[in-house]
């Protein structure tokens, strides 16, 4: 029997290794800079096996820097994911789960799950995505009615529920004397450097089953593109899709986002910038995503650990400069 | 005949608003059918109920004999194709992504084309002429190239019934007449009933095989169009003049609307 590969998949291979390759030379760039000194050649000396590294260097690199370039990986493939998603959900390519307040819904998840005094995983997790699920629905309702939830009723909806989450996490952080919460304001901005290794493995066993179930549903995003009604006369069932495809996402979001806090635009610059690339089929887009938007959440957390003369900013002060303006050239490109 | 699209007794209502009234007609297979009627008439409700996308609240709907609940999504869509009302896609997908779409209800859930559903996409190019097309972007498309595509798209998911809703209405007078002569020579030389809800009733009486006259959720009329397009039913439908006479070009009828200025009172 000859089977063809089709070519569909062939074009995925391309690109996912293309993508995967770029994704490791920039883990490789991320853990061997850092304040204590360049360690490409410790990096590449322990890596190979080869004895006699400086030991000290050794740890920093594998037990410091490692997890974090890793969680940073993580952050960028869901969160880039998570905007390409809300983008197809919701037809519009200025969706995003930060714009749209959905992370800022997990945030306050978060914060009443840590001061209930809840592990971080599962508890604090599970309150995170309570509270994503909770702004989601807040944000259909308000833009329901609206046919085909219009552009710019949903982007001013996510605004204010932007606003609003915003507010409220400001109350709880002034209602409380907890020392839990003294370096909240930091992770508000988004935090990367609380990771250790343990963590960020539970993170990765969660989010992986999530990447492949958006995965399997791409084509099927591919179809929602066309409006509700074209893709069900394609033979999509719009109900189990949609549900499947917000409660994976919603999921995926809050538990990075209780690891490491509020990070914006990211899930806007990346499928933007790879649609660019690659055109719009979700086939290509979604591995592309996970692997490129790893990438260049590794780049922003480098930048912001090396760019101060002294200690580091927030992971989410780069994210927003490059993410905000971007966002506001895309709005006024698509007025016209 | 075979009947493509069997309906009776079927009403359909919007929360109090009833829309449909104890509707029941039947298309025989390889017809040109031509729903038309007055704004609100109910003529997009219906063309929505046969493509499945609206549940009726009463009634019975048979497509190709088999009843449309027993439908699964994927088997009615390899049965019924969908050429929405102008459809604007922000993201910028080239035509032949768009066309080969038309291949999901034949695919597994990731639609993993192969070199032969490529090949169907080619010929529905071919066959309404975008060929030259091909890689273009859909946001640099004109009105009349988009809708050829989304037929296309239509052909391409290989239907036994094709629905369309207001094809022309925002097109030029060429652009109208050629999406009009592609779907006549699709209903010939492939054999798809085209069904398809229509604002022009001059297109109507020179395309359609049988129309159905619409007004306030039931049946005014139905049947050939010189049947239907006379000057007592068009009155009663649409509550306003109008001058019904033969066309210049054959044994059709044509209809002219009638400004106030030259009403005349009947004598």
């Amino acid at each position: 029997m000859n089977i063809k590969t089709p070519f569909v998949l062939k074009r995925i291979a391309w690109v996912s290794s293309l993508f995967l390759l770029l994704l490791l030379m920039t883990i490789f760039i991320g853990i061997s800079i850092g304040s204590t000194g360049n360690g490409v050649k410790a990096v590449l000396q322990s890596l190979f096996g080869e004895g006699g590294a400086d030991s000290m260097l050794d740890t920093i690199i594998w037990q410091i820097r490692f997890p974090r370039v890793l969680l940073a990986a993580l952050v960028g493939a869901t969160l880039s994911l998570g905007g390409l998603v809300f983008q197809a959900l919701l037809r519009n390519p200025l969706a995003e789960p930060y714009i749209l307040g959905i992370s800022g819904g997990s945030a306050i998840g978060a914060i009443i799950g840590i001061l209930a005094g809840l592990s971080r995983f599962p508890g604090v997790s599970f309150t995170a995505f309570l509270g994503s699920i909770a702004t989601l629905l807040l944000l259909l309702i308000m833009s329901s009615g609206q046919s085909i939830l219009k552009k710019n009723t949903l982007l001013l909806s996510g605004v204010m529920v932007n606003a609003f989450c915003g507010a409220i996490i400001m109350f709880l952080v002034s209602m409380t004397q907890d020392s839990r919460l003294h370096n909240i304001i930091f992770w508000l901005m988004g935090d990367l450097s609380m990771s250790d290794i343990g963590q960020v493995g539970i993170l990765a066993a969660t989010l992986l089953p999530c990447f492949i179930i958006l995965f399997r549903y791409s084509h099927s995003m591919n179809l929602l593109l066309m409006g509700n009604e074209m893709a069900q006369t394609m033979g999509v069932n719009i109900k189990r899709v949609t549900t499947i495809l917000l409660v994976t996402t919603s999921f995926m979001v809050s538990s990075t986002v209780c690891h490491c806090g509020l990070i914006g635009f990211v899930g806007l610059v990346m499928p933007h910038l790879l649609r660019l690339i690659l055109g719009p089929d979700h086939r290509v887009l979604v591995p592309a995503c996970i692997l490129g938007g790893g990438a260049y959440m590794v780049i922003c957390d480098l930048l912001a650990r090396t760019l101060p003369q002294q200690g580091e900013m927030p992971a989410g002060v780069i994210t927003a400069m490059i993410g905000a303006p971007l966002f506001i050239y895309l709005l006024k490109r698509s007025k016209r | 005949m075979k009947k493509a699209v069997e309906i009776k007794k079927l009403s359909f209502s919007y929360s109090e608003n009833e829309v449909l009234k104890n509707i029941a007609f039947s298309i025989s297979e390889g017809e040109f059918f031509i729903i038309i009627g007055p704004n609100g008439s109910g003529k997009t409700t219906l063309m929505k109920i046969i493509a499945g996308l609206l549940k009726p609240k009463q009634g019975k709907l048979k497509i190709f004999d088999r009843p449309l609940k027993d439908y699964t999504r994927k088997d009615l869509a390899k049965t019924i194709a969908l050429v929405p009302q102008m459809t604007l896609v922000d993201f910028p997908f080239t035509v032949t992504e768009l066309v080969l779409m038309g291949r999901s209800p034949h695919l597994s859930t990731l639609g993993f084309e192969q070199e032969k559903d490529l090949e169907i996409a080619k010929n529905a190019m071919a066959l309404t002429d975008i060929e030259h097309l091909a890689h273009r972007p859909l946001d640099r498309l004109s009105g009349g190239e988009r809708q050829r595509v989304f037929i296309a798209r239509a052909i391409c998911q290989e239907p036994k019934i094709i629905l369309l809703d207001e094809p022309t209405a925002s097109l030029d007078l060429a652009h109208q007449v050629k999406v009009m002569d592609l779907m006549e020579k699709l209903k010939k030389e492939i054999g798809f009933t085209v069904i398809m809800v229509s604002h022009d009733v001059n297109l109507a009486a020179m395309y359609g095989d049988c129309l159905l006259l619409l007004k306030e959720g039931q049946i005014v009329s139905m049947g050939k169009p010189g049947a239907v397009l006379t000057y007592k039913t068009l009155e009663k439908a649409y509550d306003c003049m109008l001058l019904v006479d033969e066309s210049p070009l054959g044994k059709f009828p044509q209809v002219t609307l009638v400004p106030q200025k030259l009403k005349t009172p009947r004598k």
